[in-house]
């Protein structure tokens, strides 16, 4: 006999002409986990939004423990007893974990906070789940599996019942991703019901009961986890049968285009240690880890938006300058992680977006005046053979939706413009550096982007892709290379990699990075250290 | 000044009376500034507000209210700017540089309007009789002092014990730093937002009205003069902490209180005009020597918009 | 109460918004009107007379524009760029310094120069120590991360006492009795009138251009492009490639150099010399127009004519019936407000719950 903890009735959300939530009805059990799986879009965080009250359900109406919840409301959500743990997380930096765990706790006008009794509580509850922090650390001080744990027991602190996990193993290591579901097991033994939002296949079945998939905001499939396969929740999950991506060697792998030899930069939380790579012609050299162990220092270094404080970097055998605009010209397509706030400019149209880059080469400006039938041109351009869809290239880019945006912003890194005298021969760019190039995209955005990768490798520049995303840097790359706390270990051919060698190196317990300074053998802290015994 | 005199002036505490009297209305004002910023808010209104609360304090004691009441009448004035910074910057999200300065145009042209509107021709500006010093307190220098004085002392660890002490101040400086892991706590963001702007306004008016019914008895224009400018500088010297601000403003009184007794010591060796600049001169100085090290809450000048990243 | 974002708003609801937030507060300061005791119609009316029903009004309100107008085209550049200058007042003011420095300070020989090249170096000395004042907030803004705000708001107050200093010392005019006044110009150097008979001069021609000018540049050319992507996002202009510190540099001697030909203007058309009086907060009310005008240049022209009828139709209006004429600064201050609620309004959608 089961209990129902919450039941969610007939929710439907609309965002514009967009139905984020069609008509969903679920149901969670005591002492189970559901896992909520879907592609980046499908409806999952619209749905556990509306459940949290950040957002409000145009139609359909929530319970939790037999009571309805009131919508939009994340104080009734809390006091009924749901607590959820973002995938970004939402703690203050410059407070301490007591604070973060604490705030809310209390009423606001009591006039005195029982910090002592809360200590002892936040210590209490670390305890019985299994989860160890310092309540005195400040949150900027801790790593990124240990500020999931202070998430966990913000929800676990206030009482919290049903926990909500977005995407919750999406910045650990599968070694960290376990620990984690070492945790959810002792919290369902407890009696506690969880809902596990993911879109990785292995990991929903190894951790859940029952899954949901979520499609294009729809629910179209319930089964117990024992009762279903991979292949199966796959093919809810896109709609249709999908054959594992082939992996296609590189055709001709030519000279050395760019070299890093022990690179570092400067001091700061994300850092790039003595890190030496050759990138060649016609090749993919993928990046793995966990982010933040040095990969953003790497891309922007690449991008020109960081300097070494030691080491060299070299392209076609000169010095690398430092400067974005002569990267462009010098034949360096550069694709940034984050779209929206580097990537483009929001407010300013999508022609000058595409032409941003290569603003003062001869072909879109002269004597400093914007030739801007040029630019237009270009633009047309790009939308046209990149497929933008979005309401044209005078309105402003913010307009566009995700994949359009990464489109354009791949289409003005691959498409060159050609020449001021107006011919067009076809240029392949020398380098591409990719951080993170499909990041939040929908599956057909996805294929089309890492297609165009390929293709330009085929025809022979050397791609550097970095990517959280285990899976597509063993189907894209021809060599891997690991990164842990700043040291890039030896990028080696892709077959030689087995999945848990690459997990152990991302959390940093292969010693290959073996220089002269000594080796640095420090595993990684788990979670199943941190647990008292 | 030689050395010898530089000591002399040290040791008289009519210097030091000087130095906390001047030294009150930039407490008060650089408490404020600290609230509003701690919950993520600029508050460029600080320059009107101060002139708006030091006139209508004194409008009211003028009109026979008694001096507490007229005190009070300047921090309503004050909080209910503060209210309307708070629905545009909080509310409606506006930028918060604009909105500021836009309070502090609206709020002197409204002071000097409905002073000229109550005092249509008047040739000297009419007076009050001020607070008066609290002889009966028996301290030195502090007795010399107005209750203003002692009121703005004993909010420094009021507010301190606020700000960390408590669950409100522990809400106040979660919405300065994340918004929206306060609003995934249950805390409600705009109305802490609003609630510290509202307080940190209403604590600028009194710091006018000290202006106009302890350091003086009548209201004049131009009387704030910068002073609140000064007082935003101040809360970024003071790395956003009560007890430094004070600090800040007793160091930046001293100065003040200098450069006045070297410009009446006679012997000043440079125009007057040097002196007036130096209280300004070092607002300056002291936000280039914080510049480097100062930890802005991660959230100010952010606007935060529920349901928006 | 919710805003929901406007997936596009129309270009006619942007025009109309100025419009409409205008009228309201007119609405709003009429109870202000009423507490004076005067009729509000007349006041209005009068107001309205004073500021452009003759070509006495309109001239006067013209010439009140002039250094209105740069100033607002000040504030304009550099907020287009988020370099939130408030110091147009001190850098007004520095400008008008140097312009009587150079056009002025040589007891009447004009260093033996042609006039017209003296002219040119007036302007010049005054568009560069505007440049320079806001020189060193943009770097310090830049190199260290000092709010630009509050530095250049001391700044005005610094100024103000130098120029104080000045006018008391090296350049005080022996003939004035005492007053606070610095010699005049050259009588060469003045701007010619540009209706016989007022005050309006060729200062006008001058902010025209200079409006002209710098749309064309924000509009046409690669500086322009790159004023408005460190505005819209430094972070992803600097990955652009846009020189995102020499940017910032450039728009600051630019917005500096307007707001010092705004003060030299000043001194050459209307004044003949420098007083500490000589503007009432023009750097101040310059971030005003440039907010009526959405930030647009060409805006900036008719926000500024639009403001300086105000001041001046409250300045007849207040000799008639006694309204005070601190109403227009009231009037001025609550556009700003009610424009900037306006402007949120077209794009985004209020809903109440």
């Amino acid at each position: 006999m089961t209990t129902t903890v919450l039941k969610l009735a007939n929710i439907s959300k609309r965002f514009g002409t967009l139905l984020a939530n069609d008509d969903i009805s679920l149901q969670l059990q005591a002492g189970e986990v559901l896992a909520l799986l879907g592609e980046n879009g499908a409806g999952k965080s619209t749905l556990v939004s509306i459940l949290f009250g950040h957002y409000t359900a145009d139609s359909g109406h929530i319970e939790a423990f037999g009571h309805a919840l009131p919508p939009g409301d994340p104080k009734a959500a809390l006091a009924a007893g749901i607590g959820m743990v973002h995938q970004h997380f939402t703690l203050a930096d410059n407070l301490s974990v007591l604070d973060n765990v604490m705030m809310g706790s209390e009423a606001l006008w009591q006039p005195f906070t029982r910090r002592r009794e809360a200590r002892a509580k936040l210590l209490a509850v670390a305890k019985q789940f299994g989860l160890g922090v310092d309540p005195g650390a400040k949150i900027g001080g801790l790593s990124v599996g240990e500020r999931q744990r202070v998430e966990i027991l913000k929800a676990l602190y206030r009482g919290a019942r049903i926990l909500i996990l977005d995407e919750p193993t999406a910045v650990l290591t599968p070694q960290e991703s376990e620990a984690l579901f070492d945790v959810l097991e002792q919290m369902v033994k407890q009696g506690l019901s969880i809902i596990f939002i993911s879109h990785k296949l292995g990991e929903v079945l190894r951790v859940s009961h029952r899954v949901a998939v979520l499609r294009g905001g729809k629910l179209v499939a319930e089964a117990a986890a024992k009762d279903t396969t991979q292949g199966q929740l796959a093919q809810w999950m896109v709609g249709h049968a999908i054959s594992a991506p082939q992996r296609r060697p590189a055709p001709n792998v030519g000279v050395s285009v760019c070299e890093l030899h022990a690179v570092s930069t400067a001091h700061g939380r994300d850092r790039l240690n003595k890190a030496s790579l050759a990138l060649h012609a016609g090749e993919i050299v993928a990046i793995a880890g966990v982010s933040g162990n040095g990969q953003a220092a790497l891309a922007e270094l690449l991008c020109g938006m960081r300097h070494a404080t030691e080491g060299r970097v070299q392209f076609m055998g000169q010095p690398m300058p430092n400067d974005p605009a002569q990267l462009t010209a010098m034949g360096i397509a550069r694709i940034p992680e984050d779209r929206h706030a580097v990537g483009l400019i929001g407010d300013l149209p999508v022609w000058e977006n595409a032409v941003s880059e290569r603003l003062c080469s001869p072909v879109f400006s002269r004597y400093s005046w914007v030739r801007r039938r040029a630019a237009r041109d270009y633009a047309e351009r790009v939308i046209k053979a990149f497929d933008v869809r979005g309401s044209g290239a005078a309105s402003p880019a913010r307009s566009l939706s995700g994949g359009n945006m990464q489109k354009l912003i791949l289409g003005r890194a691959l498409l060159h413009p050609g020449h001021d005298d107006g011919t067009t021969t076809h240029t392949v760019p020398r380098l591409i550096i990719a951080h993170q190039p499909t990041w939040g995209l929908d599956i057909g955005a996805v294929e089309y982007v890492q297609g165009q990768l390929i293709a330009a490798r085929d025809a022979g520049a050397a791609v550097l892709l970095i990517s959280d995303d285990l899976d597509e840097v063993l189907t894209l790359g021809d060599r891997v290379a690991v990164m842990h706390a700043g040291h890039l270990g030896t990028a080696r051919p892709a077959l030689d990699w087995s999945r848990e060698a690459i997990g152990l190196a991302m959390a940093g317990v292969a010693a290959e990075h073996d220089d002269q300074h000594g080796v640095r053998t420090h595993p990684a802290r788990t979670l199943d250290e941190a647990l008292p015994a | 000044m030689t050395g010898h005199e530089f000591i002399e002036l040290l040791a008289n505490p009519t210097f030091w009376i000087a130095v906390l009297r001047i030294a009150t209305p930039l407490i008060l004002g650089t408490l404020g500034v600290l609230l509003c910023e701690r919950a993520g808010v600029l508050n460029l209104g600080i320059e009107g507000i101060m002139v708006a609360g030091a006139f209508t304090g004194w409008l009211a004691v003028y009109g026979g209210a008694p001096l507490w009441l007229g005190v009070v009448v300047a921090a309503g004035t004050g909080g209910l700017l503060g209210l309307l910074h708070a629905f545009l910057t909080v509310g409606l999200a506006l930028s918060q540089h604009v909105s500021g300065l836009g309070i502090t145009m609206l709020a002197t042209a409204l002071s000097y309007y409905g002073y000229r509107v109550s005092f249509p021709k008047v040739a000297t500006p009419p007076t009050i009789t001020p607070f008066a010093e609290m002889d009966w307190l028996g301290l030195p220098i502090l007795a010399q002092q107005t209750p203003l004085t002692l009121l703005a002392l004993l909010l420094v660890p009021l507010i301190a014990y606020m700000l960390y002490r408590t669950p409100l101040g522990l809400a106040v400086r979660m919405v300065g730093e994340n918004p929206q892991a306060a609003e995934g706590q249950g805390v409600p963001v705009v109305a802490v937002r609003t609630g510290a702007i509202v307080a940190g306004s209403a604590l600028m008016g009194v710091a006018g009205a000290f202006l106009t019914l302890s350091a003086f008895n009548a209201f004049f224009f131009n009387m704030v003069n910068g002073r609140g400018w000064i007082c935003v500088a101040l809360v970024v010297f003071a790395s956003w902490r009560p007890g430094k601000a004070l600090l800040g403003a007793l160091l930046f009184a001293f100065f003040d209180a200098l450069q006045l007794r070297l410009q009446q010591s006679g012997g000043a060796l440079l125009p007057y005009q040097m002196y007036l600049m130096l209280p300004y001169v070092l607002s300056i100085v002291a936000l280039i020597l914080v510049a480097r090290k100062a930890s802005y809450p991660q959230a100010l000048m952010k606007p935060y918009r529920k349901g928006e990243r | 109460m919710r805003l929901e974002k406007r997936s596009q708003s129309s270009t006619l609801a942007l025009a109309l918004a100025p419009v409409g937030a205008v009228i309201f507060t007119l609405i709003v300061c009429s109870l202000l009107v009423l507490w004076a005791g005067a009729p509000v119609g007349q006041a209005y009316a009068l107001l309205l007379k004073g500021g452009f029903g003759s070509v006495f009004a309109l001239s006067e309100t013209l010439t009140r524009a002039i250094p209105l107008m740069l100033t607002g085209l000040a504030a304009t550049v550099a907020f287009k760029a988020r370099l939130f200058n408030i110091g147009a007042e001190g850098q007004l003011y520095v400008g008008a310094l140097a312009a009587v420095a150079v056009g002025g300070l040589h007891d009447g020989t004009g260093w033996a120069l042609p006039p017209a090249l003296l002219f040119v170096l007036m302007m010049l000395a005054a568009a560069l120590a505007g440049a320079l004042l806001l020189l060193g907030p943009a770097l310090m803004k830049a190199r260290l991360g000092v709010d630009e705000v509050v530095t250049t708001l001391l700044l005005n107050f610094i100024v103000l006492l130098f120029v104080s200093m000045m006018l008391d010392g090296p350049m005080k005019d022996p003939l004035a009795m005492g007053w606070p006044q610095s010699v005049a110009l050259l009588d060469d150097l003045t701007l010619g009138k540009l209706i016989a008979q007022t005050r309006v001069h060729t200062g006008l021609l001058w902010g025209g251009a200079l409006a002209v000018g710098l749309w064309a540049l924000m509009k046409f050319t690669v500086l322009g492009f790159n004023i408005r992507a460190v505005g819209a996002n430094a972070r992803a202009a600097a990955f652009a490639g846009v020189p995102v510190t020499r940017t910032v540099v450039l728009v600051a001697m630019l917005s500096g150099a307007l707001a010092g030909l705004a003060g030299a203007i000043e001194v050459a058309g209307r004044t003949g010399y420098l007083t500490l009086d000589m503007s009432p907060g023009y750097g101040y009310t310059g971030i005003v127009i440039a907010m009526l005008a959405g930030l647009h240049p060409l805006g900036a022209v008719a926000a500024s004519i639009f403001v300086a009828g105000v001041l001046v139709g409250a300045d007849s209006m207040s000799r008639v019936i006694g309204v005070p004429t601190y109403i227009a600064d009231v009037i001025v201050a609550a556009s700003l407000i009610s424009v900037l609620v306006a402007t949120l309004l077209t794009q985004y959608r209020a809903r109440w719950k």
